[in-house]
């Protein structure tokens, strides 16, 4: 069975414009050890979706509308937000790290303060025993001269050195899922290959699993094994990271691959952009969000609700086009 | 004939760093240290580099939006690293930029035709009323916007949108190079080959409009440049025509920065190798000596640190800046 299962979660934000179904029927599992990508443009609804499992959204506006976070046993959803249970799982068996490591870390805490709040909490240690492995993990992390840097504040550190800082409070207690939701756009690239080497190499270690949220492709081809595409709200398409850069079945995920330039790229190839906008998520037509801007739609994509994820061959897709015969 | 447009030799950018009432100087950060390159009409050269490499500071220097510390910067003949301000714009309107941040760099409260209009009006490039308004109408279809939004204001257009908005406001100014700083990084993915298209179909429409492109993605870099340089804490490592900088990179710098991008496809990217840098990009207030890649550099020898290398031709045009390549 999987380590987590996420069961057709909805997440809709209530706001004074309408009604925004940021999450909206998706479900994705993750098995223990795996690295698994979510890849999607800004508001497809992917962080919402990560927030969402922690029950970390703002509400009002925001409610979870329906769905079951199934891990350890426990629907994480049942629990009260605040309550107990709940704590426990965030931060001690499901971290997260997030994009800016600049907001995310508290500027008037030392390094050391926000490492043991964590070890207090979660693993009841003592003062002596969290300096130690406070250092233990700032060194593992590759913070040079940890002992010394350990009563640093955030400011005192680079945008690099400061994810790792993140990384290893995410770590600290031993985690099953590490959750990281764009953990190096803010970051140049060089460092980006350091720190989700680092990641990679951590969740190797500790047997973790960890979750990659991103818009670059690339971050999920290199690093994971597989991989869900989101798109307004839902997954459109879902497999292994061999099945769906050697052969992607949804026409958004075709356009996402055609209008990104390449390294290693012919010269004088002229990119493919995917026309039209992402979509305003304010009250959406019940038919396939990506209509609009599909090059191969037919009529049926006109005429029926959005359609629900299916199997084709290892591939599950949100289509009703067999794009594989277009394609070829 | 000689097609050179810009032709930039050993730039210097120098910032003091000031302390106290009297500010007094008590160092200098290099941002640009002796940087030279030209760029060909009807060519596209890439400037990339990581954070605080010099990327954006050169192409100001080139807008002589700063006074150089030091160099020349000679633009259609003519060397304009020191004139005066009031002598610089004639040039300056050959030579527009299109930032950033599509947000920030468009007034909120003026409408897109005037601002696309306003370097039309501040340079009379039109006899009267209606010509501005045809002119600005031409402009917006260019970009691929509709004419009709003329009246609107920035809030109302998309990111991509708005980009177009810039990119006309640049065009109005009748340039023979534009200085693109970073124009795609605030967009969403599939936006960014939009603009990516609509800038090389307005140099193939305009034939002889260069671009220096300036950006930190090097695939969109490689992407649309002729020729790429690639900087590192103020000083060009490497400047080659961009086939060659995939396929063959010379400098370690560029190795590693090549084999740190991700190419979105998975058989390709089983069959690469890492080279994962030690430590980060060293402070430009206090660079380390000689080569300033040596702290980091894998094949380094004891020389780099004593060596300053210059950027020489190793065949094709082809330059790097390293001892133990040339």
């Amino acid at each position: 069975m999987a380590l987590l299962t996420v069961e057709n979660l909805k997440t809709y934000f209530h706001t004074d414009f309408g009604l925004v179904k940021a999450v909206d029927g998706v479900s994705y599992e993750i098995n223990e050890g795996e690295i698994v990508g979510i890849v999607g443009e800004s508001g497809c609804g992917k962080s919402v979706t990560q927030l969402s499992t922690l029950q970390l959204i703002s509400s009002p506006p925001g409610r979870i509308e329906d769905g079951r976070v199934l891990f350890d046993g426990h629907d994480l959803l049942e629990f009260s937000a605040n309550g107990p249970e709940m704590r426990a799982t965030r931060g001690g068996k499901i971290a997260m790290i997030f994009q800016e490591p600049m907001t995310s870390l508290n500027p008037t805490l030392s390094v050391f303060q926000q490492l043991s709040e964590m070890l207090a909490l979660h693993l009841q240690m003592d003062k002596e025993t969290q300096r130690k492995r406070s250092i233990e993990l700032l060194t593992q992390v590759g913070i040079p001269d940890a002992k010394r840097r350990i009563d640093d504040y955030p400011h005192q550190f680079s945008g690099g050195m400061r994810q790792r800082v993140m990384i290893a409070m995410a770590l600290s207690c031993n985690p099953k899922i590490l959750i990281a939701d764009e953990p190096t756009t803010a970051v140049d690239v060089t460092t980006q290959a350091q720190l989700l080497l680092l990641m990679q190499n951590m969740v190797k270690q500790y047997n973790t699993s960890l979750i990659i949220v991103t818009h670059n492709l690339g971050v999920v081809a290199r690093y994971a094994e597989r991989i869900y595409v989101m798109y307004a709200g839902r997954i459109v398409e879902s497999g292994s990271c061999d099945d769906i850069f050697n052969q992607p079945k949804h026409p958004y995920t075709i356009g996402l691959l055609k209008c990104v330039p390449r390294l290693d790229e012919e010269e004088d190839r002229r990119l493919v952009p995917i026309e039209g906008l992402p979509p305003n998520l304010i009250d959406m037509p019940p038919t396939c969000a990506f209509l609009p801007r599909c090059p191969y739609s037919i009529d049926r994509c006109r005429e029926e609700l959005w359609p629900p994820l299916e199997l084709v061959d290892r591939q599950y897709v949100s289509c009703y086009v067999d794009t594989k015969q277009i394609t070829q | 004939m000689d097609d050179t447009l810009l032709e930039v030799k050993g730039l210097k950018m120098y910032f003091p760093v000031t302390r106290g009432l009297m500010r007094r100087k008590i160092a200098e950060v290099k941002a640009v240290d002796d940087v030279s390159f030209h760029v060909k009409t009807g060519e596209t050269l890439g400037l990339v580099g990581e954070t605080g490499c010099g990327k954006t500071t050169t192409g100001r220097c080139i807008l002589r939006l700063y006074r150089p510390t030091a160099g020349q910067i000679i633009f259609e003949g003519h060397d304009i690293s020191y004139l005066k301000e009031k002598q610089i714009r004639s040039t300056r309107r050959k030579m527009p930029l299109i930032f950033q941040d599509p947000y920030g760099s468009l007034d909120p409260r003026q409408s897109a035709g005037s601002i696309v209009g306003e370097p039309i009006k501040f340079h009379k490039l039109v006899l009267n009323n209606q010509e501005y308004k045809e002119r600005v109408a031409d402009l917006f279809r260019m970009v691929g916007l509709d004419p009709n939004m003329i009246n609107r204001v920035p809030h109302e257009f998309s990111g991509g949108q708005r980009q177009r908005i810039g990119i006309a406001r640049a065009l109005a100014c009748e340039p023979s190079m534009i200085v693109c700083d970073e124009p795609i990084s605030a967009l969403d993915v599939s936006i960014q080959s939009q603009i990516i298209n609509l800038l090389e179909d307005l140099q193939k429409e305009f034939k002889g409009l260069s671009y220096i492109f300036i950006a930190h993605d090097l695939s969109v870099v490689r992407h649309i440049s002729d020729r790429v340089a690639v900087m590192y804490l103020g000083r060009i490592v490497e400047l080659t025509e961009s086939k060659k900088l995939y396929d063959n990179p010379l400098h370690p710098y560029t190795q590693a920065l090549i084999s740190a991008v991700p190419i979105p496809d998975r058989k390709v990217e089983k069959r690469r190798q890492q080279i994962i840098l030690k430590g980060e990009v060293p402070s430009p207030l206090n660079p380390p000596s000689g080569c300033h890649f040596h702290p980091r550099c894998p094949i380094a020898s004891p020389d780099c640190s004593q060596i300053v290398p210059a950027l020489s031709d190793v065949g094709d045009g082809h330059q790097v800046a390293c001892i133990k390549v040339q």
